[in-house]
């Protein structure tokens, strides 16, 4: 019935006769389910085709922030255990971007809902599931471009690895791993906050979260009770366990969780995860409440 | 019902134990505009939302497109199109860009959907800013993209929720051409809107909603013959003028005029409208009354309201 009442639709409008508009309804939903989050995600990439100067703005704060403490306070830092201090800050520069990366999630996330964007996408015959996929596989591949620019600007810089290609790679999938579990964060921010301004405001907060991490500095030269919040900073593990991966300077203090920074690099994410994903989902279907 | 594109009957959705919709009843003849008017807040997008599948509801029924919306909602999203009160398209994307990719997310297949893209441009007049990125297009222009994007299955009805909210007048009458070539093709159109005279304008049946519920549906001429359709209106200067502007209009007049002391002001229905003032104005001018305004005043749809529920526009809370 569906069938012909299209066709007969198409033929009184004008134009429509051009072209058939019967949906292709060859494939299941697990087809459309991939299709559909492949074509949100195509959609993503074209902004930064036709907006390269995204990417720049992206990936211009860790940039410049690899220099300035490479440089600027590299000569004044002293590297824990003797070895460069580059070498110590750039894993947890690249911890930080993923962490930061959560913001990009939220920004784009609240964008498209206060425009209607998710709305229309919610009216067509779509898998729905597809916006919040679409998303996160986005965002991966801006995660993945970020950390090879950002390992390229680290190598130009002096930075070196001497574990070999699969500890580095274990060492770049942890990385992602921990953007993969803020993706979650990034999409039920987004979809609390009224507007792209009011999560802007949210450097206010994850600044912090970052900086009272491991990322600069060592938690045992923090007072005792913030190096102890520090170390069990979920950053801290994942940029702990890329410095291990990676052959750099750790300076673990012996404590528990800095001698688990591994393991702890998998538990985290899987935490996170845990909770918000649910957490992102019920908000989302509750757009129909 | 046959030759029905919507019809909802008593739908209930609430919020706590607030009524967005309370029993709220809607027929839509097919192939028609149907004009749903309503202040902020009286219902008009919760409505429009349940019948698009973007709500759930709490109580009733409803068809769009003969399709029921609580046991099918994909089966409605193929034969609907909406467009909400932001014109939702991608402002980073070009035009065209913006609709392939809805086309392709329709299950248009690529192919299907580069055509289509270029055949609604056409269409839609935008063939010359299809390739420049929709941030670059004024609020009309938006306006088409979205009406576009909403018709890329060439859908058998379409929502628009306040389509025109906030647009220049050109703008406007942009959108109003475009509805048109829409109905002319064959789509169904349920339009909400604040403005009586877009309503006027594009619908050929309107239905008014209060709270909620339908107060009234009728055709444009229908409800403005409820209201009273035009009438005269008089400002006196001097408070002590009233029952002379009072006795003057009167004789214009089809009903009793009514006065409002405080505003100094008489107004009164009337029919002949170019009539009606010139006579007025020479009674007050014979007679020396001082006149701070004088005018036609077209109904609002205050007057709507304030005729059909006994309160104007503004006691309707904000419930949207």
């Amino acid at each position: 019935m569906s069938r012909t009442d299209t066709v007969t639709r198409a033929d009184v409008t004008d134009v429509a006769d051009l072209t058939d508009l019967t949906p292709g309804d060859r494939h299941g939903r697990a087809y459309w389910a991939v299709a559909d989050c492949w074509n949100v995600v195509r959609r993503g990439l074209t902004h930064y085709q036709r907006r390269p100067v995204m990417i720049a703005w992206q990936l211009g704060f860790p940039i410049i922030s690899v220099l300035l403490y490479g440089y600027v306070f590299g000569g004044a830092m002293k590297s824990p255990d003797g070895g460069s201090v580059r070498d110590f800050l750039m894993p947890g520069m690249f911890a930080m971007t993923m962490a930061f990366g959560f913001m990009n999630t939220a920004i784009a996330v609240v964008t498209d809902a206060s425009k209607g964007v998710i709305d229309r996408f919610r009216s067509m015959p779509m898998a729905p599931s597809a916006v919040v996929t679409g998303r996160g596989v986005n965002d991966l591949i801006i995660a993945c471009s970020e950390l090879a620019i950002l390992a390229a600007t680290a190598f130009a810089m002096g930075w070196r690895t001497d574990t070999g290609i699969v500890a580095s790679l274990a060492a770049f999938g942890l990385l992602l791993l921990l953007r993969f579990c803020l993706i979650w964060v990034g999409i039920l921010l987004g979809l609390l906050v009224p507007n792209a301004e009011a999560a802007g405001g949210l450097y206010v907060v994850a600044f912090p979260l970052t900086m009272i991490s491991s990322v600069f500095v060592p938690p045992s030269t923090m007072p005792d009770w913030l190096g102890t919040i520090a170390a069990w900073n979920p950053i801290s593990s994942t940029a702990a366990a890329a410095r291990e991966l990676f052959g750099n300077p750790v300076a673990s203090d012996g404590s528990w969780i800095q001698e688990h920074s591994l393991l702890m690099a998998v538990v985290w994410p899987i935490a996170v995860t845990a909770v918000f994903a649910p957490l992102a989902v019920r908000r989302f279907q509750r757009l129909s409440r | 019902m046959d030759g029905y594109a919507v019809v909802a009957e008593g739908l209930e959705k609430r919020y706590g134990d607030k009524h967005a919709l309370a029993g709220f009843d809607l027929a839509v003849q097919q192939g028609s505009v149907h004009g749903l008017l309503g202040p902020n807040g009286a219902g008009k997008t919760t409505a429009v939302r349940v019948l698009a599948t973007l709500l759930r509801f709490d109580g009733g029924r409803a068809r769009v497109a003969g399709v029921d919306v609580r046991c099918e909602p994909r089966q409605v999203r193929r034969r609907i199109g909406l467009t909400g009160q932001y014109a939702a398209v991608d402002e980073v994307l070009t035009g065209r860009q913006n609709l392939e990719m809805f086309g392709r997310l329709f299950h248009l297949g690529g192919r299907r959907a580069v055509r289509r893209a270029t055949e609604l441009l056409e269409q839609f007049d935008l063939v010359g800013a299809g390739d420049k990125g929709v941030g670059t297009y004024s609020g009309g222009m938006r306006r088409r993209l979205d009406l576009a994007a909403s018709m890329i299955l060439a859908p058998d009805v379409l929502f628009l929720d306040e389509p025109t909210t906030g647009l220049d007048p050109r703008s406007r009458g942009e959108v109003w051409e475009a509805v048109r070539r829409l109905v002319a093709g064959g789509t169904t159109v349920l339009l909400t809107t604040q403005y009586l005279e877009e309503a006027d304008r594009l619908a050929s049946r309107i239905t008014v909603i209060d709270q909620g519920r339908a107060i009234a549906d009728d055709t444009p001429d229908g409800l403005k013959d409820r209201v009273g359709g035009d009438r005269i209106e008089v400002v006196a200067r001097d408070a002590a003028d009233l029952p002379a502007v009072a006795k003057a209009v009167a004789r214009v007049a089809d009903t009793d005029p009514t006065t409002d002391a405080l505003e100094r002001r008489v107004h009164a229905p009337v029919t002949d409208r170019v009539a009606a003032l010139t006579d007025v104005a020479r009674t007050l001018q014979e007679e020396r009354i001082g006149v701070e305004d004088i005018g036609l005043r077209r109904p609002s749809l205050d007057d709507v309201f304030l005729r059909l529920t006994g309160h104007g526009t503004q006691t309707t809370e904000e419930a949207a």
